[in-house]
């Protein structure tokens, strides 16, 4: 599970963060696994919610935090699960709201707090930190473990 | 006059309770008791609520609750006419517990069986007390969960007209109370500091607070702003920083509350007020409300503490109309993590992030 590529871009507002969401939602091709990793409001839901933009998941679906409701299933493109791991002290919680279901191979999973995954990420996954450089700025790390996504390239090339 | 005997069970999430009322032959009804088997001890050493270790500690103390709940109504099993229980939404294993139990019961002791929304029950619990508003009335739905206005037109009759796009009330206090190295649940917490605290110390944003962004809360931003403000000062925060920090935060909050409360009922054309929930709890939003309300004209209906925090008599209560119109579900019901009071909600202004304009 070595990382073999990545990529870094810096955001200056919450409105910017998304729209790196958005821009990477409009990538995925299903089957994807995004592991979020940030402290308390550095904006991983926000991220998400991009994402979902990207996704197709239309406006009523009210993307939001899971912390209290740990899991989320949307239907965009392609379905998405959200899941946040804040409340999650081990692997045993984990598997009981579901984690192993979530991993279809279709569906993409987003998942907030991926930090307390350590060792049950799947090979292939997209590590996503979230990195506070301001009150106002952050640092979005992307980086790739396992197999390479046939979208890497276009991402790039956005960029 | 017969009096007829309805026993509810909840346990949607940390709490395990169990309530019986008696319901008269006009349909008014009096609690007859109504018990919560409180989890919080277990759960402050993880900071939060988890799934696992609810579902088990609910499969422990359910029975004997509910024996104790049908003792302290001083009623036997076969004085009861029917058993009301939580179906959604909540945390799935939680919920499987006291509906397997609700079930098994109804089965066994031949007892009509009511499926309840666990929000439906926050939004009923008002009329376990003595003064209780007219239809229609708005409701403000407050909790570690959920931060949502309903218009409510009748019993059961719920209009979502806007809830939090983010984090809910209830999260935005517990997680600014993890980030100031205070207990769970963090809003009792905040809400103690906060006493002797000065509201005005920090200015903190209330976001989403433009008319044309609707009834729709936002409460990440502040999040971030207790972060930012955290990182300024040299901690661990002295007692008098503390509690002007946690006033300052507490009343960003419950500020915010108000002022979406004030516009929906100024839209919608209401005079009533429900709040309810856990955040309903909460000291200074009892009182802002009080005196806005005063203020302003409108009448305010607070459900005892007691009612605002998961409780099983709210679920008795919402039971009553159903059990009246014998509207009952069969032994296959199911427990949903997912139920939404008003499943036509559409959200009011945009949804979408706005795009930066640098575009990618």
């Amino acid at each position: 599970m070595s990382e073999t590529r990545s990529d870094s871009i810096w955001t200056c507002s919450p409105s910017e963060t998304a729209s790196v969401g958005e821009a990477l939602g409009r990538l995925l091709q299903g089957g994807e696994v995004l592991a979020l990793i940030g402290d308390l409001g550095a904006g991983k839901t926000c991220f998400v919610q991009g994402l979902a933009s990207g996704l197709e998941i239309p406006e009523e679906a009210y993307v939001r935090s899971p912390t209290f409701s740990l899991i989320e299933q949307y239907e965009g493109r392609l379905p998405v699960y959200h899941l946040d791991l804040y409340r999650i002290s081990d692997v045993d919680e984990l598997e009981s709201i579901g984690w192993r279901d979530c991993l279809d191979g279709e569906a993409v999973v987003a998942v907030e707090w991926a930090d307390r995954l350590e060792g049950y990420l799947p090979a292939d996954y997209i590590a996503i930190r979230l990195l506070s450089k301001s009150p106002e700025q952050r640092e979005i790390q992307i980086a790739i473990h396992g197999r390479c996504p046939v979208w890497w390239e276009a991402w790039i090339d956005l960029l | 006059m017969k009096t007829r005997y309805l026993l509810a069970i909840e346990s949607s999430c940390d709490e395990t309770a169990a309530a019986v009322i008696a319901i008269a032959e006009d349909g008014a009804f009096a609690l007859r008791s109504s018990l919560v088997a409180s989890q919080v001890d277990i759960h402050a050493r993880y900071g939060g609520v988890v799934p696992e270790i609810a579902s088990r500690t609910h499969l422990e103390v359910a029975l004997p609750l509910i024996q104790d709940a049908l003792r302290e109504a001083q009623i036997q099993r076969q004085d009861l006419a029917a058993i009301a229980v939580t179906r959604g939404p909540g945390l799935i294993g939680a919920l499987l517990v006291g509906l397997q139990i609700a079930k098994a019961i109804a089965f066994a002791w031949k007892l009509p069986l009511i499926g309840v929304n666990h929000l439906a029950g926050h939004l009923e619990a008002v009329f376990l007390e003595d003064r209780t508003p007219t239809f229609p009335f708005l409701a403000l739905l407050v909790s570690g969960g959920h931060t949502t206005l309903y218009r409510v037109d009748e019993h059961g009759q719920y209009k979502h007209l806007g809830a939090t796009r983010d984090d809910a009330a209830g999260e935005a206090f517990d997680k600014a109370a993890k980030m100031l190295g205070l207990g769970y649940p963090g809003g009792v917490q905040i809400d103690r500091l906060a006493q002797q605290g000065d509201p005005s110390r920090f200015p903190f944003p209330r976001s989403m607070m433009r008319q044309d962004q609707g009834l729709d809360f936002s409460f990440s931003g502040l999040k971030t702003a207790c972060r930012n403000t955290l990182e300024k000062l040299a901690l661990p925060l002295e007692p008098s920083i503390l509690s002007d920090f946690c006033a300052s935060y507490q009343e960003a909050i419950v500020d915010a509350l108000w002022q979406k409360t004030a516009l929906a009922l100024q839209l919608q054309s209401l005079s009533s007020v429900v709040v309810t929930g856990g955040v309903a709890a909460n000291s200074r939003l009892r009182s802002l409300f009080q005196n806005q309300c005063q203020k302003y004209g409108y009448s305010l209906f607070l459900p005892s503490r007691r009612f605002c925090t998961d409780n099983a008599a709210m679920i008795a209560a919402a039971a009553v109309p159903p059990f009246l119109q014998a509207r009952f579900d069969d032994l296959s019901l199911n427990a949903t993590g997912k139920l939404p009071l008003d499943p036509s909600a559409l959200p009011r202004g945009p949804r979408r992030p706005p795009r930066s304009t640098q575009n990618t």
